[in-house]
């Protein structure tokens, strides 16, 4: 049990230095995605509100509060975390940092990184320096990710990479990416290492794939005779397929609780200025009011559910391949959402370039949800590691 | 508040998980029904929840209980969904206790409250009329008397009204069906004169009654709370069944899907396991989903009434409509991956399957409280 008192004076001190040092501009809920600070080398702010709120948290160590202070973090306990967490959402204040070092290497490089990889990485991550990026997919590898074959060449100090990465988000405005590589042919699972790589060394390059929203969000990366220092190796060498996996259930984790950054239209609000209310207040469609109401119900539990998993964590009683769930059902719940958003908002937001429909936010919303369920391990995938791993399931 | 059980209430869970496994499983049930008992139940095994505090569970200790709560009502409700355990627990020491402690004066809860506790007395809640829970729609009658009260019209699917001591009624004084208002909450004797009661054995093999009102005739101290204002009380209490209702349904469906799971691991087909196949793992891994979803609002629902929240009936609307979907998900699941065996009566899992069925009915299914969040969200 915590010390009430001791946590009452956390929340109350947290809220006096929010309500000081929180610009009032990052205080206002984010419209889209645009609005998410990445950081990086070459981060260009959007404002002087957004660097002063990055720069102060990072001083603190709140960009990523639990980690250690000599890491770059806030040395908070959970329940002090929970309370700064907590008191953000009450002030509104938006999250100062967003980035996939926080999310999925950093607990990653803590898990497998010897004291001089997380000495170097760490604090750049928190203070948002260095903006990853993650090279998984390959062409060839989607679903079946261990067939991966991108060339790491042993050469003693150093290795030599070849090949080709897809599906890197935002590679085209990283700094480093973490990537897996082949460094045995022999073996498939265990012929596998996990690599990190400054995207200027010679040899790397990105190019941005047009997605059907019309946004390009993810690129494919080339390695070409590029040189990675044995230094940048994470965990031993062949054993990358452990360190994948262990960031992969960090990433079903922030994919499972995608939407809760820049949070999505209301969509019974979205129908109830669309649609409009019958004489008895209820949707002028039937059909539509009991897909809402089912929608909600979904959104409650899984809400819920996020909240009741994190309370397991704590104790240490959740199945490690509950994130698989989270995964799972977060993704297809979105994808349900924006159907529903663009069904309440019909022939409106068919129009993709207008200034009525903000470029065509919603459609493009819309599309990109597609792949939600697609990327970060399909919901086919979910399901397997659920089977296999939870329920044990034979021959799964 | 964590979405978790305490120390203690797992102990509790444990400890009524063993009782109910061992006293009074599903076995039970099938002989009590191939018996027609004359009650429906074990007499002996009401007798142990009095003996191990459940019938007291919400019950104050001045009147003779423990003064838990809705988590631990429901963590009992659990394991009666695991194991069909018949008694008249929900309607008498969930749904009548939350009632009379809503409404009641103090001296009906002196009256009234020890005897259900201590098992003595039994009670229940007539609410529905027709063939849907539609509890704005109540028509049966109170005219007032120079003494009281007069009550006419006719109640259907009271849980357990066969074996009632205690009724607790929800009449109409004033407005008409449809009215919110109007309604009135009588507590009186189950033998009161002009009271007709026929015992109606459900699908489920679980007893309810049908109970006809001829000119009953009740004194100005059977009235429970305010008169023409009942609404209130008469939600606290069907909130608190709900409440109930979703975790046993949440128990029935975790024991379908655990005897479905290891019938996928024993049975072979073409030569393999036909857990093997992804056609039923996937069906499976989506079983879990849903219930580790469902799960979560069901805790929440009854930590709600327990903080007598003012989101605790849109909570438990939640609980109640997400349990029956996902347990109509598990029971059909069940039988269909069961094959041919789970259309036999010899296998137990189409006890599941009816009494699933029943529960989904009882006090509005998933459709009334979808509407009910509809309506309460503004739209």
């Amino acid at each position: 049990m915590c010390n009430l008192n001791e946590t009452d004076d956390f929340r109350a001190a947290t809220r006096a230095w929010l309500e000081t040092n929180c610009p009032a501009e990052m205080r206002s809920p984010m419209k889209s995605d645009g609005d998410i600070c990445w950081g990086g080398r070459n981060w260009k702010y959007s404002s002087d509100a957004q660097r002063l709120w990055l720069q102060r948290m990072a001083h603190r160590g709140w960009t990523v509060p639990t980690w250690p202070k000599e890491y770059g973090g806030g040395g908070l306990s959970r329940l002090e975390a929970n309370v700064l967490a907590q008191e953000m959402a009450y002030l509104g204040c938006r999250p100062p940092l967003t980035n996939f070092g926080i999310s999925m290497l950093g607990p990653t490089l803590f898990k497998f990184g010897t004291s001089e990889q997380k000495s170097e990485h760490l604090p750049k991550i928190a203070r948002g320096e260095i903006r990853w990026c993650q090279g998984y997919s390959e062409p060839n590898s989607g679903s079946d990710l261990a067939s991966l074959t991108t060339f790491a060449q042993d050469y003693g100090d150093h290795f030599i990479v070849n090949g080709q990465k897809i599906w890197t988000s935002y590679a085209d405005q990283s700094d480093w990416i973490f990537c897996l590589v082949r460094t045995d042919k022999a073996n498939k699972h265990n012929g596998i290492s996990f690599v990190l790589c400054d995207m200027r060394t010679a040899g790397v390059s990105t190019k941005p794939i047009m997605l059907i929203s019309g946004n390009s969000p993810f690129c494919e990366t080339f390695f070409d005779n590029v040189r990675v220092e044995k230094n940048n190796l994470i965990g031993t060498l062949n054993a990358g397929w452990n360190v994948a996996k262990y960031l992969l259930t960090q990433e079903r984790d922030m994919i499972g609780a995608m939407g809760e950054e820049s949070a999505p239209p209301s969509v019974s609000q979205t129908a109830k200025a669309k649609v409009g209310l019958d004489p008895q207040n209820r949707l002028e469609d039937a059909q539509l009011r009991a897909q809402i109401a089912e929608f909600d119900l979904d959104e409650a539990a899984f809400r819920l559910t996020l909240e009741r998993v994190g309370d397991m964590q704590r104790l240490e009683k959740a199945h490690a391949a509950m994130s698989s769930m989270l995964k799972y059902y977060g993704a297809e719940l979105n994808k349900r959402r924006w159907e529903l958003l663009m069904t309440c908002g019909g022939i409106d937001e068919l129009e993709w370039e207008s200034k009525k429909s903000q470029q065509g936010f919603v459609a493009r919303s819309w599309l990109r949800s597609k792949g939600n369920s697609i990327e970060g391990g399909t919901s086919e995938v979910q399901l397997n590691v659920i089977a296999k791993r939870i329920l044990e399931l034979p021959g799964a | 508040m964590p979405l978790i059980f305490t120390e203690e209430q797992n102990m509790l869970r444990y400890s009524a998980r063993d009782f109910m496994a061992d006293k009074a499983p599903v076995s039970q049930l099938r002989q009590l029904r191939d018996t027609k008992d004359p009650i429906g139940f074990s007499k002996v095994v009401y007798q142990n929840f009095v003996d191990m505090g459940f019938t007291g569970v919400l019950v104050p200790e001045e009147f003779g209980g423990t003064g838990l709560g809705h988590v631990e009502a429901g963590i009992v409700m659990e394991q009666i969904g695991h194991h069909l355990t018949q008694s008249p627990f929900l309607a008498s020491s969930i749904a009548a206790v939350t009632a009379l402690l809503q409404a009641g004066t103090v001296a009906q809860q002196k009256t009234w409250l020890p005897g259900l506790a201590s098992g003595a007395a039994i009670a229940t809640i007539a609410i529905d009329e027709k063939s849907k829970h539609r509890p704005t729609q109540i028509a049966l009658r109170a005219t007032p008397t120079e003494t009281g009260y007069t009550l006419n019209g006719a109640k259907t699917f009271v849980l357990n009204g066969h074996v009632a001591d205690i009724l607790i009624v929800a009449a109409r004084r004033a407005g008409d069906a449809g009215d919110s208002e109007g309604i009135t909450l009588f507590v009186l004797d189950a033998r009161a004169q002009g009271v007709e009661i026929e015992r109606t054995v459900m699908v489920d093999s679980q007893n309810a009654a049908r109970i006809t009102f001829k000119e009953v005739q009740v004194g100005i101290g059977a009235v429970l709370g305010p008169v023409d204002a009942g609404w209130k009380t008469l939600n606290a209490a069907l909130d608190a069944a709900r409440a109930a209702a979703a975790a046993e349904l949440l128990g029935l469906a975790d024991e379908v899907f655990d005897r479905t799971l290891k019938y996928l691991k024993e049975r072979k087909q073409f030569g393999r396991l036909i857990g093997e196949f992804q056609a039923l793992q996937h069906r499976a891994a989506l079983i879990y989903c849903e219930l580790e979803i469902t799960r979560s609002l069901v805790i929440h629902a009854q930590q709600q009434l327990d903080a007598s929240a003012d989101e605790a009936s849109r909570a438990v609307s939640m609980a109640k409509a997400r349990a029956g979907r996902t347990a109509t998900l598990a029971v059909q699941e069940a039988v269909q991956m069961h094959g041919g065996i789970g259309m036999t009566d010899e296998l137990e899992i189409g006890f599941f399957m009816k009494r699933a069925r029943v529960l989904n009915e009882l006090f509005g299914d998933v459709n009334f409280h979808l509407d009910q969040l509809a309506s309460q969200h503004g739209y």
